[in-house]
């Protein structure tokens, strides 16, 4: 057997700081959010949807000089069209910060496809779509919903549960360690990396280096481990999988490895949390979907346009005008799915929630090419756990409103959420 | 009455055939195929339009 040596040495990720641009870090209050905006304020975290719509109504295109500039669309007019359009805007890095990484990153990006630009992304996005269809992530359908249950054993005997610690997290953790083939109890470990790579964007840049070095040295331990121990499951297929007739790179092997394993967490632990935070806050519409579990696929799509997790990030391309704004070269775009959601001019009762909606092209999984690779997955976990949970607990309410806490940044869920079991 | 999918705008969200079974499948990479010619009974109108008013890339056309 011929010895792989794409991975013998050092990733780039995992050594000294790469290049690019990195800026001052700003942190503090918000004066204004048209012309201050930042994501990572407490405010933000704890209820984004007035801001959103104070800005969508006096200043649809907000302005932030933290992050070294950048821009934040409310509208979903304007979200769609910057979604769509890239020619314009990169996607070379997705989470706004304060490091930019260089121009010739592009068009392959850290994470391919996620920050792949035309004409690599397609290639790279290609390689995963068999494995993402609903049809082949319905085959982790069975083992999702018994851990649900066993979940939900677990809660045996407690009146108090914490609804986004002991249940919501474990799902998505559970489910991509098995499609990755990574050992299940190394769940908690990947809590740890989804908030050093999403949540700590304004530490000091040798703290996050380090940080995301810890993610990028885990992953190669396990290519190491399925290269001497191949097997089904995707990391074995990302080793071997070939573009234009080789190999792929060491980099976009763990890359993307970095790319499943992150972007399938948060995201989906906090449309689960989310959506139990909304029916404990509501008993009619909880009594209702109890009742009549037909409802749930048009409650749960509700759900995702009223609390959709995911904000991304692009980067402008060249200096230009752009819907009456003065866009830069290499500002940011805040692309907010979550605004799209909520535009009275898209959605009538933009900002209730209507869990028999059934006109609802939300934008929760973005639009255009880079359309989320995980959503039947998401959607999968979403409604096996929220069949399990209302089979097995009809009545429920938050304990404690003010214990409620949210993820601070791009990925917004309840990351403590104590309920009431009755 | 028949139904069509724009291959340009599809990106495989699913909603078609999530939503009218009967109408829609999915190919190997998750984009919706409309299954046989795309014609709609009478019985099978409300799928198709939930169907179209769901996509959210605007890719299904009825005719």
């Amino acid at each position: 057997m011929s010895v792989d040596n794409r991975f013998t040495q050092d990733l780039p990720e995992s050594e000294e700081e790469p290049e690019g641009i990195r800026n001052e870090i700003i942190t503090g209050p918000v004066a204004d959010w048209a012309t201050d905006f930042s994501h990572l304020e407490s405010e933000w975290s704890a209820d984004p949807y007035p801001i959103q719509d104070d800005l969508r109504q006096r200043c649809p295109i907000a302005h932030t000089d933290r992050f070294g500039g950048g821009w934040l669309p409310t509208r979903y007019e304007d979200v769609a069209a910057i979604a769509y359009d890239t020619e314009r805007f990169s996607s070379r890095s997705i989470i706004m910060g304060n490091f930019r990484p260089p121009r010739d990153i592009a068009p392959v990006g850290g994470s391919p496809p996620i920050s792949s630009d035309p004409p690599f992304h397609q290639h790279a996005r290609k390689l995963l779509l068999p494995v993402f269809t609903k049809t082949a992530v319905s085959r982790q359908e069975p083992a999702t919903r018994a851990l649900c249950h066993e979940l939900i054993n677990a809660f045996e005997g407690q009146d108090v549960v914490d609804a986004a610690r002991d249940y919501a997290q474990h799902i998505p953790v559970r489910v991509i360690a098995a499609m990755l083939g990574f050992p299940p109890e190394d769940g908690l470990q990947f809590r740890g990396f989804v908030e050093d790579l999403l949540e700590g964007i304004n530490l000091p840049p040798d703290e996050r280096i380090e940080r995301v070095g810890r993610l990028f040295e885990y992953l190669l331990a396990q290519v190491h481990d399925h290269l001497e121990h191949p097997r089904e499951d995707l990391t074995s297929y990302l080793i071997d999988a070939e573009l234009f007739g080789h190999k792929l790179q060491a980099d976009h092997v763990v890359g993307t490895m970095a790319l499943l394993l992150i972007a399938g967490i948060d995201t989906t632990w906090s449309a689960i949390g989310s959506s139990l935070w909304h029916l404990a806050k509501n008993p009619a519409d909880r009594r209702r979907l109890t009742a009549e579990p037909g409802l749930l696929p048009a409650a749960m799509e509700e759900f995702l346009r009223a609390y959709a997790p995911v904000t991304m990030a692009r980067l402008v391309k060249e200096d230009m005008q752009w819907h009456g704004v003065d866009m830069k070269a290499d500002d940011w775009i805040l692309l907010s799915f979550p605004a799209a959601n909520r535009d009275p001019a898209q959605f009538g009762r933009a900002g209730e929630v209507v869990i028999d909606r059934e006109v609802n092209r939300h934008a929760a999984f973005g639009l255009g090419i880079h359309r989320c690779l995980g959503s039947h997955l998401a959607r999968m976990e979403l409604r096996v756990a929220l069949e399990a949970w209302l089979s097995r607990i009809g009545e429920f309410t938050l304990d404690d409103p003010a214990a409620v806490t949210w993820s601070a940044g791009q990925i917004r869920g309840p990351r403590t959420l104590p309920l009431r079991l009755r | 009455m028949k139904v069509q999918i724009d291959p340009e705008r599809c990106q495989g969200h699913g909603r078609c055939y999530d939503l009218a079974p009967g109408l829609f499948g999915d190919d190997e990479e998750g984009y919706g195929q409309v299954l046989g010619d795309g014609t709609v009974s009478p019985d099978q109108e409300r799928e198709a339009r939930l169907a179209v008013v769901n996509c959210p890339e605007h890719a299904i056309e009825v005719t």
